[in-house]
Order: C-alpha cells, then sequence, then structure tokens
C-alpha cells in the first residue's frame, strides 16, 4: 500500500486495537477468563501483529519497487537478533548448571530443578 | 536521476536502522537475561505502573500518525500544513519523553536507580537508549521545520522528512516491544 492518508489511517486504528486489547488484557485479565499461561503468549503475538501492521501501513514495506532490499535486510537482521535473544536466553538459563561449586553441589541442583 | 539518488539516500537510511535494529535486540536479550535478578530490590511488578505505559504508548503512536501525516503534507507540497504536523509530532514526542523522565525520576528518587539491581540496569539501559533516540527525533524536527521555512520543500528537505519519518515509525516499533516485553510482560509474570 503507497503512503495515502487512507493507509495511515488503516495502520493507526488497527495499531490502537491491539494495543488496548493487550492492555486489557494484562489488566483486567478475569474478564477474559484467561490466565497468565495464555496472555503472555497471546500478547507476544498482538505485538507481532502490530509490528506487521506498522510495517505496512505506515512504512510501507509491502509496496517496495523492484528487487526488494528493504525486505531483504529486514528478515536478516531479524534473523540476526532471534539468535542474539533466544541464544542469550537459552544459554543463560542453563549456565547455571556449570558454575556449581562441586559435581555433587551440581547434582543436587539439576535434582532439584529438574527433578531427575 | 533525481529520484535514483533519493531511492539510494532511503536504502541507507533503512539500513542504519536495521544496525539500531541489532542494539535494541542485544538489549532486549540483555534484559530478558536479568530482569529476575533484582538483588532484593523491586521487580517489574512492584515498579511499574500500567496506565503510565499504556500512556507513553498512545501517545507515541499518535504522534507516528501525526509524522505520517506530515511526510504526505510534504508529498502534495504543501509547506505549512507539514510545519503544522511536524510542530504536533514535536509536542506529542515530548510529552512522551516528559512522562518518561518523570518515570525515571520517581524511580530514582525511591532510591530504585540502575546501580540497585541488575534488572534495573537492563532496564534504565533498554529503556533509556529509546528515549536518547527520541531526543534525538526531537531534535531532527526542530531542524526540519527551521529548514522548511528557510528553504522550503525542497527535494533535499523533502527526502529528509521520508527519512524522519521512517526513523520515527522505527521507533514507535520498538517501542511496542518495550510496552509488551518490559511493561505488560513485568505484570503478566
Amino acid at each position: 500500500m503507497h503512503a495515502t492518508l487512507k493507509s495511515y489511517i488503516i495502520g493507526f486504528v488497527l495499531s490502537l486495537l491491539f494495543t488496548l486489547t493487550a492492555f486489557s488484557l494484562v489488566m483486567y485479565p478475569g474478564f477474559f477468563h484467561a490466565s497468565y499461561g495464555v496472555i503472555v503468549p497471546g500478547i507476544i503475538i498482538l505485538a507481532v501483529i502490530q509490528l506487521l501492521v506498522q510495517l505496512i501501513f505506515f512504512m510501507h514495506l509491502a509496496t517496495e519497487d523492484g528487487p526488494r532490499w528493504k525486505l531483504a535486510a529486514l528478515v536478516s537482521t531479524i534473523g540476526i537478533i532471534l539468535i542474539v535473544v533466544v541464544g542469550s536466553i537459552w544459554i543463560m538459563n542453563h549456565l547455571n548448571y556449570n558454575m556449581m561449586a562441586s559435581p555433587a553441589d551440581m547434582n543436587t541442583y539439576i535434582q532439584s530443578q529438574d527433578g531427575f | 536521476m533525481e529520484h535514483a539518488t533519493d531511492d539510494k539516500h532511503i536504502f541507507g537510511f533503512w539500513v542504519y536502522l536495521m544496525t539500531d535494529l541489532i542494539i535494541f535486540g542485544v538489549l532486549f536479550a540483555a534484559y530478558a537475561v536479568l530482569q529476575g535478578n533484582t538483588f532484593g530490590g523491586p521487580s517489574a511488578y512492584d515498579l511499574f505502573s500500567l496506565p503510565t505505559a499504556l500512556a507513553n504508548t498512545l501517545v507515541l503512536l499518535v504522534s507516528s500518525f501525526t509524522c505520517g501525516l506530515a511526510m504526505l503534507a510534504a508529498q502534495s507540497k504543501k509547506v505549512n500544513q507539514t510545519i503544522a504536523w511536524l510542530a504536533v509530532t514535536l509536542v506529542l514526542g515530548a510529552t512522551f519523553l516528559t512522562l518518561e523522565l518523570t518515570e525515571f525520576s520517581r524511580f530514582i528518587a525511591m532510591g530504585d536507580s540502575w546501580q540497585r539491581s541488575a534488572f534495573l540496569s537492563s532496564f534504565f539501559t533498554l529503556v533509556g537508549t529509546h528515549g536518547l533516540h527520541i531526543a534525538v527525533g526531537l531534535l531532527w524536527i526542530v531542524v526540519a521545520i527551521v529548514q522548511l521555512k528557510l528553504r522550503g520543500l525542497t527535494p533535499a528537505v523533502t527526502s529528509k522528512i521520508v527519512r524522519f519519518t521512517l526513523f520515527w515509525h522505527f521507533l514507535d516499533i520498538v517501542w511496542i516491544f518495550i510496552f509488551t516485553m518490559v511493561y505488560l510482560m513485568g505484570h503478566a509474570i
């Protein structure tokens, strides 16, 4: 969609809708009969949808001409970010195993954490 | 030829935005790893006020919309309308920054500065870096308004406004993730 007043209005209304939905889900979970186990993935999905909405309606990424260099740069950047973020969380959550005083302590820790 | 050069400038700016996105990605990773390490201090749940965060989010979203309107006005060669929408964006951006700095100074006054815990260090670094970008954006709006007054909508000035618009939308997108991952998830976990 090229830069038009219509595209900005659609983008703005959709963003507003997703923001208020995410806020209400966290603020009034009882109203939606939802637990935080459902709400947390839900608000992450809402944030990703809003990212797409703004890329399309505000930054006009969907109507790029010719070779789509902007899209290519964005996709590879998101790839790097996912590796860094997921990798960091993964490594740091397991690093505790290697920070114990002795192998015996480590076994106790693993048993208490993971139940085996 | 003019058009081709302009496209190149905008793509160059886009590549800068992508590297900036990696900075924010790394800061998000640091925050995700450190958010539980409160060192006996307040947690995200104790500290953050969701209505304030929502107010910040809405102010920034509206400013993202008005800067888009400024770009549309620039494309249809309406100088005064462009200046007016940029001025609205400036006021909204300044409101956002004021709300954020008020929140920061409230935390610091309670003794919960970046020195309190690893969680707060990573919080202030992530949200502060975003705030710094907003401050630079505000300076950019002022410069753009002055150039519009002096030179009008020359191709160079129009191209600058298009790039500013990309920058401002980019900062709104980063804020959506700060709002979700820091404020909302801090309340939900």
